[in-house]
């Protein structure tokens, strides 16, 4: 095992048209879970976004042990009407499909993704990441859309995330984060 | 009615030069359709057709002119780094006016014109069917890979980014291949039936299928199956072949109609 981070945040000052965020450090290592959380607005997102190039960066470094993969949900997943992906394909996508899903998917594994509820929807698409091989897995508002029950599938698949893998949660739900025994990094503007 | 005549040895290399056409172009549009750029196959149709005939006033093969056409006008798509429909649509207006402007300029062009846009199906020779051929091979080599991306790409579109991966290869790689399909498929059956053919199929089988897999092989064989009747029918009762496929096609659609979106 490599004693370096697989994800580190360096004085990172991110943005758009101009900054929004920072300066923010942290890094994130093998079996932690690390929980940004603060209001809506406060540039939570924008951070991570600087890992994708979604925002721009505008001091700092964003560095990533070299092969490291990264799985990346965003905040709003992309949901289609009109396109037949069946649940099981989309976890083929990810590399997900090797490992038993959470007990709220497996009976939904058939169904096409444009029919299933917008919290079924949010948990495949973390299970996709979650169930994938990547050593990095970001997830931004995961508990979007989620109803109790799949809170709690949620909060156990992060308590059983594998101990070679790190994983960035962003959320405005300080008390998820407690549940999940989460580092929390709070983010303000 | 003649039906013997679609037995005739003289539409053999015509017709499995569509049938090539009528597999490959429903399976890349289903993936044109999750892009969201249905409007792709008609607004390179235009530009192609507009190719042809502008190969023919410089004096060179039109298929040339077609296919060189249609590069361009994915490399231009590809540098606007847009998806969606909209710069498609430019290529439709632009395709238009210049085939319309460069057949009104040459009697050959005018002729040209007017086969592109009912189709030619039975006129054409082995170079288009190898160049089906060709599409066939390159489609069955490339595409479990570029389905795999694709959807990926569609359904995480952070996950190329995050792994510091550019998307710009993955969809200039497609429009190509799109570009390369239209062309040739332009070239044989006409502008309208190229669209029809991405078109229609996928936009059927989105709706009644149960699955990605499923979906290609409903679009596929809804698409061959519309073209065999249309072959035979057209043949047999002496009609242009383009109009016959695409009303075929059309009436196809109906199968749509009971099955209800669900969201």
């Amino acid at each position: 095992m490599s004693s370096a981070p697989l994800l580190s945040y360096r004085a990172v000052v991110a943005g758009y048209a101009g900054p929004v965020v920072g300066p923010v450090s942290f890094d994130l290592v093998e079996g932690d879970v690390l929980g940004l959380v603060g209001p809506n607005g406060c540039g939570k997102s924008t951070l991570v976004g600087a890992l994708t190039g979604a925002s721009r960066l505008f001091s700092g470094e964003v560095a990533r042990r070299p092969g490291v993969s990264i799985a990346y949900q965003r905040q709003r997943p992309v949901r289609e009407t009109d396109v037949p992906l069946r649940a099981d394909e989309l976890l083929r996508l990810t590399g997900a499909d090797g490992v038993e899903p959470p007990e709220p998917l497996r009976a939904l594994l058939h169904t096409r993704v444009d029919r299933l509820s917008g919290g079924q929807f949010q948990l495949l698409t973390v299970w996709a990441c979650l169930g994938g091989a990547a050593e990095v897995v970001v997830l931004d508002e995961p508990t979007n859309n989620m109803d109790p029950g799949a809170i709690d599938a949620l909060a156990d698949l992060l308590h059983a995330s594998r101990g070679d893998r790190g994983v960035l949660v962003v959320t405005h739900d300080a008390r998820f984060l407690e549940r999940v025994s989460a580092h929390v990094l709070e983010v303000g503007p | 009615m003649n039906a013997a005549l679609v037995f005739d040895p003289l539409f053999r290399v015509p017709f499995a030069n569509g049938l090539l056409l009528a597999l490959v172009l429903p399976l890349l549009g289903a993936y044109v359709r999750l892009r969201n750029e249905w409007l792709a196959a008609l607004g390179l149709a235009q530009v192609t057709a507009a190719g042809g005939v502008t190969a023919i006033l410089l004096g060179i093969h039109p298929l040339a002119g077609a296919l060189g056409a249609a590069v361009l006008a994915a490399g231009i798509k590809g540098r606007t780094e847009r998806s969606g429909n909209d710069v498609y649509a430019v290529l439709l207006f632009f395709g238009w006016s210049a085939a319309l402007l460069g057949a009104a300029n040459s009697v050959r062009g005018e002729e040209l014109s007017h086969a592109l846009l009912e189709g030619q199906l039975y006129f054409t020779t082995w170079a288009n069917l190898g160049g089906a051929i060709a599409l066939v091979a390159l489609v069955a080599a490339a595409g479990p890979w570029l389905s795999k991306k694709l959807l990926l790409e569609h359904f995480f579109p952070d996950h190329l980014s995050a792994n510091r991966q550019s998307p710009w290869r993955l969809h200039l790689a497609f429009d190509l291949l799109v570009a390369f399909s239209v062309a040739l498929a332009t070239e044989s059956i006409g502008v309208m039936a190229t669209f029809c053919l991405v078109f229609f199929p996928p936009w059927v089988a989105f709706r009644i299928a149960s699955s990605w897999q499923r979906a290609l092989v409903h679009s596929a064989g809804l698409a061959v199956t519309a073209y065999l009747v249309a072959f035979a029918l057209a043949i047999a009762f002496d009609q242009p072949f383009g109009p016959v496929l695409v009303g075929t096609l059309v009436l196809s659609g109906l199968v749509r109609l009971p099955v209800p979106r669900h969201r």
